[in-house]
């Protein structure tokens, strides 16, 4: 039996949520703030909020140093293109796993996860060495690649959770129906599994836009998204911290407000089959 | 027919006599995050209309990012780099793997004699200056006058170890706030192990001996390591071991440090009454001694240098004549006042009678010539580097001994203790590497 739920625990449970939320949301909140103060202001000790001195010229600062632009507009296609791309192969892979598994799928699954827990710096050498001797080096669509890869299986691991919640009777229906292999994935199981595979795409688009290590490891100048914007405002001394807010600031915005939107689509997705 | 034919080629010679004539060279300069490459990076316009056949694409990255870039790149000859910002502890070790281009054939009016020589030789290997200095630093001692005479007490422009403990016990007055020394506590190679490198070099001790052995079990280390413990604990900020440049740095705008032994190039900001209300009140000293020869100031030059990998060489030549040349500070003064001008590179600003007026300009050029890169302490030492050693393995291993000491400074183990601690791993690193047979 359910326990009631009274306006006092009510009460708890909102002021406890509330609380951690501030807590996760805090260090982007700090950063904002110090986005609009002055450098000086920026490193008081203690730290200052009221008495702060408040100014929008790290913004013009930054914006005239940089070619946001540029950033941006390559933040964008990489995170987009890995996605998309990733998303082109893990469909047909999870459905082969969640509908026809084999002997060994599960197997297949696990070592798929276990590829994730290598830390990205052992194979450093041989990745940079991989895109200088190709031309991969400096060029979205080896970021597109690198970073679908990095991510494919997390995408086959959540398709694959999804598909798994689609009875398999609907896809018997299409075919006894006459429906292609095609046609099966595209008109019965994509429109059904529609919740998974955004919350899939949502999540990667935004693993692949937080993605700091290989997009600059892996990037000079033309291809360098908002990740090498952010390091190029970074100094080892802790100096220019409200610039480096600023850049912070303009690099993680679209992400936030396009997670903002879609967080409903997201937390659907998430918790989709966590309760039967 | 004939027509079309002669309008085709007409067309031809006139877009490939255009295309000769825009013909322009792009170079991808990697540089660090700092005010003086900021500004240079706003002084462009000067260089394109100098040079207009040549682009320049920055790549801008933290320190640390940097070096593992541009290693990346020069160990693999990728050649994603024409020119990179690199310290004085990379020149000599990438110079003897042969990764940067000599730079001996500069043009004439580069004047490379005017350099100084403590950076200069810093930044030769074998006879070729591989590496041009954009700006160069030491360390010295800040004070606030009006707590010093507050105190009764005079600091010495050539202080001893022993100026410097009386100081901070007679300024500090914990009750106000006011704490007598700030030293890097934070560890790092660049950070407590660049202050306690160079108080190890003026007490007399060394990082190894002739024969690459570790040298943390002798006793002028004890003594180094102690009076650091004791200077800190008694007389320094609240959780001193978590304090690196900046904090530092904050406190003593904040007029917190009574005292402090930092970087020469912070003392623009010190003096800056935009950013402390106490710059009028700041005196300068050198790095103080133990009247053994050697000072505790360090050497340090960011400098630019063209990787052997590049396919540009000629055209970041002339870039790196631009930024480094005795033009670029004239430029800066012209712009930004003289007090903006990149420090501790040339022989002619400090020459210069308005450079010479600044309060930190005669210290700062006594600072850098204490220091001796080749010679860096008091007993024979194998390698170059003053508070670092010129090795590849050196950075990991003062980082992971600056951990160590650290945590002695935050009273988490002893000094004795700490410096087994340390004679241990370094032998063991030593051993491990080949230095140590």
């Amino acid at each position: 039996m359910a326990r009631a739920v009274t306006p006092r625990r009510k009460l708890f449970f909102t002021v406890a949520a509330w609380s951690i939320a501030l807590l996760i949301f805090f260090p982007v909140l700090w950063t904002i703030l110090t986005s609009f103060k002055t450098e000086v202001s920026a490193v008081a000790s203690p730290p200052e909020l009221l008495g702060a001195d408040w100014t929008l010229e790290n913004y013009s600062d930054v914006w005239a140093r940089s070619d946001y632009p540029r950033f941006f507009l390559n933040s964008v296609i990489i995170s987009i293109g890995s996605t998309l791309l990733g998303l082109a192969i893990a469909i047909p892979a999870a459905w082969s796993m969640a509908f026809v598994p084999g002997k060994k799928t599960k197997d297949l699954l696990m070592w798929m996860l276990s590829t994730k827990m290598m830390p990205s710096a052992a194979v450093l050498i041989p990745m940079y060495l991989i895109f200088q001797r190709t031309g991969l080096f400096d060029t979205r669509i080896g970021l597109v690649l690198a970073l679908m890869l990095m991510n494919l299986p997390v995408i086959v691991w959540m398709l694959y959770t999804y598909f798994k919640e689609i009875p398999a009777e609907i896809l018997e229906a299409a075919r006894m129906d006459g429906a292609s292999l095609l046609n099966e994935v595209l008109y019965v199981l994509t429109p059904m599994a529609i919740p998974g595979i955004a919350s899939t795409m949502l999540l990667n688009i935004i693993l692949a836009w937080n993605e700091a290590f290989w997009t600059i490891t892996l990037t000079t100048v033309n291809a360098a998204p908002l990740s090498a914007f952010i390091a190029s405002f970074s100094a080892p001394q802790g100096l220019f911290y409200a610039k480096l807010s600023a850049a912070s600031t303009m690099a993680i915005a679209p992400i936030l407000i396009m997670g903002w939107f879609g967080q409903k689509q997201l937390v659907r997705g998430l918790t989709f089959g966590a309760v039967k | 027919m004939t027509l079309t034919f002669r309008a085709l080629l007409s067309a031809c010679a006139v877009g490939a006599l255009c295309s000769a004539a825009v013909a322009e060279t792009t170079i991808t300069v990697a540089t660090v995050n700092n005010g003086d490459m900021v500004r240079m990076q706003g002084l462009m316009d000067d260089f394109y209309a100098k040079n207009p056949d040549i682009k320049v694409e920055w790549v801008t990255l933290e320190e640390n990012v940097l070096r593992q870039n541009v290693t990346n790149d020069i160990a693999t000859g990728g050649g994603q780099y024409d020119v990179v910002t690199i310290g004085t502890y990379e020149v000599p070790i990438w110079g003897k793997q042969g990764w940067l281009e000599s730079l001996n054939d500069l043009p004439a009016d580069y004047d490379i004699d005017d350099l100084l020589p403590p950076i200069r030789a810093g930044l030769t290997v074998d006879g070729n200056l591989l590496a041009s200095p954009f700006y160069g630093e030491s360390s010295f001692v800040n004070y606030r006058k009006d707590l010093a005479e507050k105190a009764g007490i005079t600091i010495p422009d050539v202080p001893t170890w022993d100026d410097i403990k009386k100081a901070a016990a007679a300024m500090t007055d914990t009750e106000a706030g006011i704490y007598g020394i700030c030293l890097r506590g934070k560890a790092g190679w660049g950070e407590n192990m660049a202050i306690l490198t160079t108080m190890a070099n003026s007490y007399g001790a060394r990082w190894f001996d002739e024969n690459w052995k570790p040298q943390f079990d002798q006793p002028e280390w004890k003594a180094v390591m102690t009076d650091y413990v004791e200077l800190l604990t008694k007389y320094g900020p609240p959780g001193a071991s978590n304090n690196g440049y900046n904090e530092n740095l904050t406190l003593s705008l904040q007029g917190k440090c009574a005292m402090r032994m930092d970087a020469t190039v912070s003392a623009s900001s010190l003096t800056d009454p935009k950013q402390s209300e106490f710059a009028d009140k700041v005196g300068f000293a050198l790095a103080p001694d133990m009247g053994l020869g050697k000072r505790a100031n360090w050497l340090w030059a960011w400098s630019l240098a063209i990787p052997s990998s590049s396919d540009a060489k000629d055209a970041s030549k002339a870039f790196i004549n631009w930024a480094t040349n005795k033009d670029y500070l004239a430029l800066v003064a012209s712009k930004e006042g003289w007090a903006a001008a990149p420090p501790g590179t040339r022989t002619s600003l400090y020459a210069n009678p308005e450079y010479s007026a600044l309060p930190f300009a005669k210290l700062t050029i006594d600072s850098i010539n204490a220091a001796d890169p080749t010679n860096p302490t008091v007993k024979p030492v194998p390698y170059v580097g003053v508070q670092f050693v010129a090795i590849p393995e050196f950075a990991g291993l003062a980082t992971s001994v600056g951990e160590i000491f650290s945590a002695a400074l935050a009273g988490q183990k002893t000094v004795d203790e700490a410096l087994a601690e340390a004679q241990a791993l370094s032998v063991e690193e030593m051993t491990a590497a080949g230095y140590i047979k």
